[in-house]
């Protein structure tokens, strides 16, 4: 059962990724100026631009052009990188896996500590806890992160010396990142466990369960818990794109190495076949979270399982 | 004629009744209080701000908070606390200006998207969900590197950024209007689609929209900054409270209340936006219809 | 020998005082009818014999909850727990929304075996088929790895009464349990109810707002109106010779058929809400015979033949309803 809503989740996805991978495409196309230009080094020799226009087919019709693009992008072929001067493939494959560390941990430390935060919020009913952890909530919804992170760097780095200021040498170097991303992160699902928690516990059949004899932790853990876990599974899971993002602000601010700043800085270099293979990147990984995440939710709920199928 | 008067009266009706019991509790009173004040400083920089913004003493570089330079001065000896004032104009217009044309146009592709549905809906919903699973500065910084950096992009960047949240909840509130008796009713009696959708949906769709347009020039503000921290923001030398923050980190460790003032304004001003805006989400008692887009 | 007995009942939420003076005992193989409309306190009284009323903010402020003869007013709620689910089982009034919806039917009636009784996840899963069988529903192997929201209400219903049967239970309470399902269904919750008493020689509690059901399987009944109890007395008493104002138009309520060309009348006014109770007897704005004293006095309860009432002119008109 799970399998075929798998199954039925993939193949939805076909259209999604196939105007994502459009949108992504015209970019070059949407800039003003030549788009053979925009794919070439300034100065470059008419060989180049011939040989560039061989590869890519750009002399035949759009649709064509697509189709080959698309062709090379499933291959790995990502392009060479105009002002890096080397393949994209190569700039992908040593920035991603630091991006990856970096979000991974992000999202664990997100998904932890916040649903930690939110439990006793919702539990505890002591008024100044949840004060607290309410105006933690505020105030990680909504403190820039790049100013987070100065000020981390400020205080833990500068101040202290705990901490490296930027790179990405050992793990002293990922704390503060990982940290100012999280901020926002454990806010966001303390948030949501939080409310999930309170609403459940309205619920008819929690009364039934106290009435069974059963113990307020054996409650919490064998039933509640799984209520609230289906929406922070839902947002986690679309916020995966916003964690990567939030990366993206971390990691220029730390210097630290990863898709991010790639993109940032081959944006402000112009470098469109990088800009294009980063958001690909990035797009896959914002569907693989929503797939991972509506695949999560209906493992948990036989409801949603039933519905769709 | 009939249908602006309508509508103008239900919003009328909307910010007597809200906004004044939003500003009736304790937090939504110090909340507001604060974005009036806000606004005031911004109309009035010039009067109030003690330095001119953009007079450069490179005597006095680098100047810590004491007197006359209330919050010091930067690089260039430029007084801190009038650029914050300064900046404040920057900050508040450039999101409002977003979230307005935001607002406006997620309205209208909801709405329709709602209203007619079939294929034009799917179509619709489709671009929207794309951008709606994207982060919000990704999608700013892909439009700001498309046509250059500058307020004028950052504008557009913010308004691209959020109208997928404001096209998917107009469209949701719609969609749960035209379900209601009194809307098949009108339908039922012939009514032209035009009229149904001014004269009777939109005046019921609208609070939520409104509510949740007040808490987006909040993130518009922190997406404004970000920008402006990368550099793809308003220009020297206008002063922006992101601007500021990116010139401020080559100075970090030497002075650093120029990055932690316009930090505080930034973060301040979205926390009293959200604040205020909980106490509207309570005084109109939307919270379920917020919910459900 | 009575299981359950309440005295003088008193529920606060805060300052406000939603129940007050409830009295009432069951005994073995015995059923009792808690009937008032809504509001009037059912619930609460349900929530108070079950301990349960920290859950919803409230506390008993006076009188006492004997179950087998222990105060459970001072029972440590360790111990409580022990007689929740146990000693004493409770049916919700909405089966739709009693049992958890991500788990299976199965493992939600087996723990409470294997809670109480101590037996082992296989012995619980015997003993929850053995049960389901009882209550007539079919298959009951293949029900117990069914989800709750592929079951109809009345199986639901079925449910939650097993999961309150399968320890063993002296005293059930149902609140409300079958408001909320069809007509037919109704019928065979009530019957299968009553049968459970008969069989099992339990003492049930039954909360309720519908005299015909009363009237069917009560041995006892106590009458609720804005948060007091008005009336007591055997289910013969209360409805041949109802003394109490309030039960007399409760039971001028009820359809009788074809027989009758007695006209069905309704009760004038609307129920108070805790925030409003009136000051005397609750009943006095919308009693037909209300006199001053009615405003200022809360009347005493006066015993007659098989019944008590708490009405200032209880012993006055013993007239039929109308």
């Amino acid at each position: 059962m799970i399998l075929r809503y798998t199954a039925q989740r993939l193949l939805m996805l076909i259209p999604v990724s196939f105007s994502i991978s459009v949108v992504i495409f015209m970019i070059v196309y949407l800039l003003p100026g030549d788009p053979i230009d925009n794919l070439l080094r300034v100065g470059s020799s008419p060989e180049d631009r011939a040989e560039l226009v061989a590869q890519y087919g750009l002399d035949r019709s759009l649709v064509v052009q697509y189709f080959v693009w698309i062709g090379n992008m499933f291959q790995g072929e990502f392009g060479q990188a105009i002002v890096l001067r080397r393949p994209v493939a190569d700039l992908i494959a040593q920035n991603l896996p630091y991006s990856l560390t970096l979000g991974g941990l992000a999202f664990l430390f997100s998904s932890t500590v916040g649903m930690a935060l939110g439990t006793l919020s919702a539990m505890v009913r002591n008024p100044v806890l949840d004060r607290f952890v309410r105006g933690f909530i505020l105030l990680g919804s909504t403190v820039p992160g790049f100013w987070l992170a100065l000020l981390l760097i400020l205080f833990f780095s500068v101040n202290l010396g705990w901490f490296p200021v930027s790179g990405a040498r050992g793990w002293e170097s990922l704390v503060l990142p990982v940290l100012t991303i999280g901020f926002g992160g454990v806010a966001l699902v303390a948030r949501v466990t939080r409310v999930a928690l309170l609403d459940v516990q309205r619920e008819d059949f929690v009364t039934l369960l106290h009435a069974k004899g059963l113990s307020s932790g054996a409650i919490l853990f064998r039933h509640l818990m799984p209520h609230a876990l289906l929406p922070v599974v839902t947002i986690l899971a679309l916020r995966i794109g916003w964690i990567l993002g939030g990366a993206v602000t971390v990691e220029f601010v730390f210097g630290r190495p990863g898709l991010g700043s790639l993109l940032i800085r081959a944006l402000g270099q112009r470098d469109y076949p990088v800009v294009q293979a980063c958001l690909l990147m990035l797009a896959l990984a914002v569907m693989l979270g929503t797939l991972i995440g509506d695949v999560a939710q209906a493992a948990m709920d036989p409801r949603i399982r039933e519905k769709k199928s | 004629m009939k249908t602006s008067s309508m509508t103008a009266r239900t919003l009328d009706a909307f910010a007597r009744m809200s906004i004044g019991r939003a500003f009736a509790s304790g937090i939504g009173m110090v909340a507001g209080g604060f974005l009036v004040l806000l606004v005031l400083v911004a109309i009035f920089a010039p009067w109030i701000a003690p330095f001119d913004y953009a007079a450069q003493n490179l005597m006095n570089a680098n100047a810590p908070p004491g007197w006359p330079h209330l919050l010091g001065t930067d690089e260039f000896g430029r007084d801190v606390l009038s650029r914050v004032i300064f900046g404040a104009r920057t900050s508040l217009s450039v999101s409002a200006t977003a979230i307005a044309i935001s607002m406006a146009a997620g309205m209208t592709l909801g709405a329709a998207a709602g209203y007619f549905g079939g294929f034009f809906e799917r179509a619709v919903m489709t671009v929207v969900d794309l951008t709606w699973s994207f982060p919000d500065i990704l999608i700013a910084l892909i439009f700001v590197a498309i046509i250059g950096p500058g307020l004028t992009s950052t504008t557009f960047a913010i308004a691209i950024a959020y109208l997928a949240q404001f096209t998917r909840l107009t469209r949701a509130q719609i969609v749960r209007l035209k379900r209601e008796t009194f809307i098949e009713a009108t339908i039922n009696l012939g009514a032209k689609p035009s009229h149904i959708l001014l004269r009777h949906l939109m005046p019921n769709a609208i609070a939520p929209v409104i509510v949740v347009g007040m808490l987006a020039i909040g993130d518009g503000i922190v997406l404004e900054a970000t920008l402006g921290f990368f550099g793809l923001g308003a220009q020297p030398p206008t002063p922006s409270w992101g601007a500021m923050m990116s010139s401020g980190t080559a100075q970090l460790f030497l002075s650093p209340w120029v990055i932690i003032f316009p930090g505080v304004a930034v973060a301040v001003t979205v926390i009293a936006v959200n604040l205020f805006g909980d106490e509207l989400i309570r005084a109109l008692d939307i919270r379920d219809r917020l919910r459900g887009s | 020998m009575s299981m359950l007995e309440v005295r003088d009942l008193g529920v606060a939420f805060g300052a406000v005082q939603p129940l007050s003076d409830v009295s009432f005992s069951v005994g073995k193989g015995e059923t009792l009818g808690l009937v008032g409309e809504s509001g009037s306190g059912k619930s609460l009284t349900a929530m108070s014999v079950m301990g349960l009323l920290p859950l919803i903010g409230g506390r008993i402020t006076a009188g006492a909850v004997e179950f087998d003869g222990q105060d459970l007013t001072k029972l440590p709620e360790k111990a409580y727990r022990k007689l929740r689910g146990g000693r004493i089982g409770l049916i919700t009034q909405n089966p739709m929304t009693s049992l958890d919806p991500l788990q299976k039917i199965g493992p939600q009636v087996d723990a409470v075996a294997v809670l109480h009784l101590r037996m082992t996840r296989a012995e619980a899963r015997a003993r929850t088929v053995e049960i389901l069988g009882t209550l007539r529903i079919p298959e009951p192997a293949l029900i117990c790895e069914r989800y709750p929201h592929q079951m109809s209400g009345g199986m639901k219903q079925r449910i939650v009464i097993a999961m309150a049967l399968a320890a063993n239970p002296a005293v059930l309470i149902a609140d409300e349990p079958t408001t909320a399902l069809d007509v037919t269904v109704q019928a065979q919750i009530i019957r299968l109810l009553d049968d459970l008493v008969k069989s099992r020689d339990l003492a049930l509690v039954l909360i309720t707002h519908d005299m015909s059901v009363v009237a069917q399987v009560c041995d006892k009944v106590v009458v609720m109106y804005a948060g007091r109890a008005v009336e007591r007395g055997s289910v013969e008493a209360i409805f041949e010779r109802p003394r109490h104002p309030y039960t007399q138009a409760l039971i001028g309520c009820i359809p009788r058929g074809l027989e009758g060309t007695e006209r069905l009348t309704g009760i004038e006014g609307t129920v108070p809400t805790v925030m409003n109770y009136p000051s005397g007897c609750p009943f006095h704005p919308r009693c037909p015979r209300a006199e001053p004293i009615c405003a200022r006095e809360v009347p005493a309860f006066s015993t007659g033949g098989d019944s008590a009432a708490a009405c200032h002119f209880a012993e006055v008109g013993h007239a039929k309803p109308a």
